[in-house]
């Protein structure tokens, strides 16, 4: 603050003609760019004095004060007496609401830190666990049904848990993607009182907490019907979990499309269905896919209805209508209430195939989430050019990993961010 | 020349003659609506059906009841919900924080390039499987945990809630395992799960905050938290409470690492850091498997209470969050 009235102000202004000698003597310099968030030094000492002094004072409690232990109660103790010395070292040079800027600046930043340094660490504990089973080719190549609790890792895997969770989701998306889509359709495309019913109860479906899904369909299918456990009725438990969850993310990417394109498409003569299959399926055809990915991400992580609806077997078995089918959320369920460590490790391992399969989904749908009509047709055109020699060629290689940033980015803020309040669509269709 | 009258306007009647390929369309998508629709109502009416059953039975006892004998018709959620509404509170307290200090530096703080994969991480964290949660908490926080419990209750155990049954707090050898299995470790657990779903969201609408009115406090001389208590946190308001109700609910409703986590008991159990509690969805968990059929209806009335509640909840938040400055943004 001080140091920026200290500094001679230039006087450069339009209309101001100086005498040349004045001007020789001190040329006009360039306007400097304001640093908006630059760090002055006087920041980085009191941080760093801060910081000094909050150590040497938790030390000195620790040894020589307090019956205090552990690295928990340190790190505790340590943050504290920091934001005290912080706070006492910016207010003896700066005024209240600057002082009150910075706790919050180092708050922000501690609450960040925290949550992405703790949910890392999930997903890291459970890889470095696993790691003991996940170099064995065999873990992936075979089933439990030869392998006992006592056995190496050098024996037994779960390929059935890995081929069970690949066929219910399958089954599952069979079931959501022809019924989610339709319905999604429904509901923008035929707007009528029935269709805002429709949506209110979807919406309320969304609320359904997993394991009454899988309650259901144990009620229903299982103990009514008469159904054995197997993996068709755990399907029919994703499915009951999915289904809104899909219908309400592609709702919204319908509702996305813009009203003009529809407009231009009737207006052309186009009837309602050519409308559907010619613009409105394809300007929306990525977002669709992204809903459908990021439901199927949410059903092949869910363990409560299949727990409830699948039955658990260590064998491996393709059939979905016959017999227990095990998934992969169920899997390391049942392996870690072991006590052996090998199983432990299996189930770590396991939750690292999932873990990686959910990342897998999650970044297909991110590379097709960032397509659009307008971008396949640049890069189409962009393929055209590319006969045009190398420098067409390495022009598109920069450009499209530029765009593909920028892409990413724009995408991502279009498909959270809500409709655009086009024209009241109830009224005629 | 002569003045020739006009004929009087009449409105054109507009008819709609559609193809035969409209018709198709439109007669699918219907009947998708109604499959969807029946499949939907199906499932509220079985549940309801079913649960009246047990409820016929209970009365109104069954929202007073603690045990869960249904057999022996002394059935009741009392207990069950009092820990369900326990861990809730102590993820939505350990969450919001979190997630409102995670929302700001993604929109207001971090670095751009930082910012775009900053959301991705977050995104992704929301997909990670709730079993993968329950792995952590059950073999890392429940061992590391325990020095953070047993210091608070000793230091607050004159405050029922953090008090502890048992166990001698001054005594340093006393076993630790009185404060493992504890709705407090639960909730710590569910907590983090439902961070990046809560954050996810708050995120979404600080970043909507308007930049006029950004730019215009900055250039009334505010410093940036000055600029974000009286721009963004007012503007973002109606988000952050949407947000957290739905986070809400997504906690009341986990299973399978509450599961993994507690110790079930079927009395009423205020302590949080004491070991024991119990949660409906984990109360289904454990039973199904060994219920009758009147169990199983018992089971179903627990789980339809559930459901009502984070119905209610659900809707809640997305009025708040429709009648916000904000915007329907969820």
């Amino acid at each position: 603050m001080t140091d920026l009235l200290e500094r001679p102000v230039q006087v450069t202004g339009g209309g101001t003609t100086l005498p040349r000698a004045v001007l020789e003597a001190n040329p006009p310099k360039r306007p400097e760019v304001r640093r908006s968030n630059g760090m002055r030094i006087s920041d980085l000492l009191s941080f760093v004095g801060a910081a000094v002094a909050s150590l040497s004072a938790t030390i000195v409690v620790f040894t020589q004060l307090a019956p205090l232990s552990g690295p928990i109660a340190f790190a505790a103790l340590f943050y504290v007496i920091f934001m005290l010395f912080y706070a006492l070292l910016v207010a003896a040079d700066e005024s209240a609401p600057v002082v009150r800027d910075r706790i919050v600046l180092v708050a922000v930043h501690t609450l960040a830190l925290t949550v992405f340094a703790t949910l890392v660490f999930v997903v890291g504990f459970s890889v470095i666990r696993g790691a003991e089973a996940l170099p064995f080719f065999n873990f992936y190549t075979q089933d439990m049904s030869l392998a006992g609790p006592l056995d190496p890792l050098s024996s037994g895997g779960i390929l059935h848990a890995i081929a069970g969770s690949l066929i219910q989701i399958a089954i599952a998306l069979v079931i959501t993607v022809p019924l989610g889509l339709t319905t999604a359709l429904f509901l923008n495309e035929i707007p009528s009182p029935f269709a805002r019913f429709v949506r209110t109860i979807v919406e309320a479906m969304t609320a359904l907490p997993s394991i009454v899904a899988g309650l259901f369909i144990y009620a229903s299918f299982i103990l009514l019907f008469g159904f054995d456990k197997s993996g068709f009725a755990a399907s029919l438990a994703i499915s009951v979990m999915m289904l809104p969850i899909m219908i309400r993310s592609a709702d919204v990417v319908l509702r996305l499309v813009p009203s003009t394109l529809k407009e231009a498409s009737i207006g052309l003569g186009g009837g309602q269905w050519q409308t559907v299959w010619r613009v409105i399926l394809p300007t929306s055809r990525s977002g669709l896919v992204t809903a459908i990915i990021l439901a199927t991400a949410r059903g092949i992580g869910e363990t409560s209805p299949v727990l409830l609806t699948s039955g658990f077997t260590a064998g491996l078995n393709v059939d979905p209508f016959h017999g227990p089918m095990v998934s992969l959320p169920l899997a390391i369920f049942e392996f870690v209430k072991s006590p052996e460590p090998t199983m432990i490790a299996r189930g770590f391992g396991t939750a690292a195939v999932l873990m990686f399969i959910v990342l897998l989904l999650f970044v297909i749908a991110r590379i097709i989430g960032g397509q659009t009509i307008a971008k396949r047709e640049r890069r189409a055109d962009r393929f055209r050019a590319i006969g045009s020699g190398f420098r067409s060629l390495a022009r598109w290689t920069t450009d499209a990993a530029a765009s593909a940033l920028h892409f990413f980015h724009s995408r991502i803020t279009r498909m959270r961010r809500p409709a655009t309040p086009g024209p009241e669509k109830d009224g005629t269709p | 020349m002569t003045l020739q009258t006009a004929p009087p306007d009449v409105a054109r009647r507009l008819t709609t003659v559609r193809g035969t390929a409209d018709i198709a369309f439109r007669s699918v998508a219907r009947a998708g609506g109604i499959i969807v629709l029946a499949i939907m109502l199906l499932v509220g009416v079985f549940l309801a059906f079913r649960a009246s059953q047990a409820l016929g039975v209970a009365g109104f006892s069954f929202f007073t009841e603690q045990a869960w004998e249904p057999d022996a018709g002394k059935f009741g959620i009392a207990a069950v919900l009092v820990g369900t509404l326990l861990i809730a509170a102590v993820a939505i307290v350990l969450a919001v924080p979190l997630a409102t200090g995670t929302a700001l530096y993604i929109t207001e703080y971090a670095p751009r390039g930082l910012q775009r994969f900053l959301i991705g991480i977050v995104d992704l964290m929301a997909a990670i499987p709730s079993v993968v949660y329950g792995l952590w908490g059950f073999f890392f926080l429940q061992g590391t945990i325990t020095p953070v419990s047993r210091w608070i209750s000793q230091t607050f155990g004159w405050i029922p809630l953090f008090s502890v049954d048992g166990v001698d707090p001054n005594d340093p050898l006393a076993s630790p395992t009185v404060y493992t299995s504890s709705t407090f470790i639960a909730g710590i657990v569910v907590g983090l799960m439902i961070t990046p779903i809560i954050t996810s969201i708050m995120r979404e609408v600080f970043s909507q905050a308007p930049l006029g009115e950004r730019e215009g406090a900055l250039a009334l001389g505010s410093t940036r938290w000055g600029m974000i208590r009286s721009v963004v946190l007012p503007f973002g308001k109606g988000g952050m409470i949407g947000g957290t109700m739905l986070g809400l609910g997504r906690a009341l409703g986990e299973t399978i690492a509450v599961y993994m986590i507690i110790s079930p008991i079927f009395v009423i159990q205020p302590h949080i850091l004491q070991a024991g509690t119990s949660s409906v969805s984990s109360l289904i968990a454990l039973r199904y498997g060994e219920a009758t059929p009147f169990g199983t209806s018992a089971l179903m009335a627990a789980g339809l209470t559930l459901f009502v509640m984070t119905l209610i909840i659900n809707f809640a938040a997305s009025a708040i969050v429709s009648r916000s400055r904000s915007g329907a943004s969820s």
